[in-house]
């Protein structure tokens, strides 16, 4: 067994495991050493949280924590929904126009939200959500991905299940509830993993709906924040990035399995 | 009667979706059709004068070209690496969790993080990438602030960005495999380049076809990293179409011209959809 993995192959893995996380490492490394140290590799080099005082202090990091939890929360829950219903009514039942209305629904695959950013901010405007984290999430809340994956997975569930929930005397929604939530968990999970760090990390569309702290997501106060106009010194800056990627940063490290498995399970659709 | 529970199951999405996918993608090509309104002029119907305008903009050409160098120079790279990490992460290879963990760190940071991180690898004479060339006696050189160097600058950070994303397609593809068919060719007596170029990489097929079309459909929404390393210069060296858009619509107040541009996207985008369904609709059901 042992032959069919060259010990030169498990190397160059190795090697290009080191190039790929040694980014982050130096981040790292940065932000947790005085100032003088940010290009000086010295093993005895003193550890300091002083940078990242100083980064807590320049940015209120703590709102734009709220902010895209909120965020990412409520998009969450509107996507659940939404897509719930509208999966259940592509997979179990049978209407005139479902095709059409299912391939209306894909073209959302590929023009995502963010590509129509000047419609859709006039679009907002109109309903005065400007500056609101409810304009942000608003556009991302019927998606398409969702729709897609949770139809899949409510196809492959036996319509016996459906039919004694009904002898039970479930009606339509009960049966959603009862029988075809609970059995497609699996691919909540992955779909709720994916859709978190897609949120947590999306930058555009927010930078366009909002102008003021109190609506700011992460994202975006990183990015004022790390400006260089904003005079901030090199460590500074890790120390900050590093607070904001920290919370999906754990959790990946701390969850590693399952994000590659939800990662995977939504990749294979 | 189980056609109006369908309806009323779909309403909600239907509402959003044609709210902010479909009634959009329209008002923008009708909007390209009109010019700006001004305090002194009403917007009015203008044909194709927007279009013409922008195939008089020599930006819009730089734009595009940077565009299609952005998306050709960092999908097929990234889907080569892509394909390398799936297969050593597939193996029983020592450490493979940490392996695995540090291949696929980089798609669960935000953009603007990344970008922030490799602002400093790139900053002249103190910045990283020009101390270690200091060491083998090399000159500083202003990475970002040169032409030539500055979108090759950026498609490394992006290959580094996106490889670990597309590596998961290939997994979860590798994962289908049967064993037995690399034990039979071991039988056979087959080293593991054949097995690779004889086996693997054919199955694999339909799967880089699939993870080519959403990479290269991804990369035209990849602009986040301009608005921290090079918002689009020098010269609009690094500019992209998205990006141009937002600076069009939101810098210059250009609505006509965002507008007009955007449609170009949209083009672009459906022309590669279709593709993925023409080429791929024999192996993906979506139904």
């Amino acid at each position: 067994m042992k032959k069919q993995f060259g010990y030169s192959e498990a190397l160059a893995a190795w090697l290009l495991a080191i190039i790929w996380i040694a980014p982050l490492l130096y981040a790292f490394w940065a932000a947790f050493h005085p100032d003088e140290f940010a290009v000086r590799f010295d093993l005895f080099a003193p550890l300091t949280l002083s940078q990242f005082k100083v980064a807590w202090q320049q940015a209120p990091f703590l709102r734009y924590y709220l902010n895209t939890f909120i965020l990412v929360s409520m998009i969450l829950a509107g996507q659940l929904l939404l897509c719930t219903l509208a999966a259940y009514a592509f997979a179990r039942f049978e209407f005139r126009g479902r095709e059409v209305m299912f391939a209306l629904v894909l073209v959302q695959l590929m023009i995502v939200p963010e590509v129509l950013i000047v419609q859709n901010y006039s679009t907002l405007a109109s309903f005065n959500l400007i500056d609101t984290i409810t304009g942000i999430g608003l556009p991302y809340m019927a998606s398409a991905f969702g729709i897609f994956l949770l139809r899949q997975s409510f196809k492959t569930i036996p319509r016996e299940l459906e039919e004694a929930a009904r002898m039970e005397g479930c009606g339509v929604l009960g049966v959603l509830w009862r029988v075809y939530v609970p059995c497609a968990r699996p691919t909540y999970l992955a779909y709720a993993l994916v859709s978190v760090s897609y949120h947590w990390n999306n930058f555009l569309w927010p930078l366009v709906v909002t102008n003021s702290v109190e609506t700011r997501p992460l994202t975006v106060g990183l990015a004022i924040f790390g400006a260089p106009e904003s005079g901030v010194d090199w460590s500074v800056i890790s120390a900050g990035t590093l607070l904001a990627v920290a919370p999906l940063l754990l959790a990946f490290f701390l969850f590693q399995r399952q994000f590659v498995q939800s990662f995977l399970h939504a990749g294979i659709k | 009667m189980t056609g109006v529970y369908a309806w009323l199951l779909l309403m909600p999405a239907t509402i959003l979706l044609a709210a902010f996918t479909h009634y959009p993608t329209i008002a923008t090509f009708v909007q390209s059709l009109f010019s700006n309104k001004t305090v002194f002029r009403p917007s009015r119907f203008v044909g194709l004068d927007n279009y013409r305008a922008i195939f008089d903009d020599p930006v819009f050409f730089k734009v595009m070209q940077n565009t299609l160098l952005f998306a050709l120079g960092t999908v097929p790279l990234s889907i080569i690496l892509a394909l390398l990490m799936a297969i050593w992460v597939n193996k029983h290879i020592p450490g493979r969790g940490f392996v695995r963990l540090a291949y696929f760190t980089p798609t669960i940071l935000p953009m603007i993080a990344v970008a922030n991180i490799w602002l400093f690898f790139y900053t002249p004479d103190i910045g990283l990438l020009d101390q270690l060339s200091a060491l083998f006696g090399g000159q500083g050189h202003n990475w970002l602030g040169d032409s030539r160097t500055v979108l090759g600058c950026l498609m490394v950070m992006t290959i580094w960005k996106e490889a670990g994303f597309f590596m998961i397609f290939y997994l979860a593809a590798l994962q289908t495999h049967p064993p037995e068919l690399e034990e039979a060719a071991r039988l056979e007596g087959a080293s593991r380049i054949t097995f690779f170029w004889r086996v693997t990489f054919p199955l694999l097929m339909p799967t880089t076809l699939f993870v080519f079309i959403n990479a290269l459909l991804n990369s035209f929404k990849l602009v986040d990293h301009l608005f921290i390393l090079t918002k689009g210069g020098p010269d609009n060296a690094s500019n992209l179409l998205l990006y141009y858009i937002y600076e069009n619509a939101f810098s210059f107040f250009d609505t006509a011209n965002a507008a007009t541009l955007t449609v170009v996207l949209l083009a672009l985008l459906a022309t590669l959809a279709i593709l993925q369904f023409t080429i791929l609709d024999k192996r993906i059901h979506y139904r």
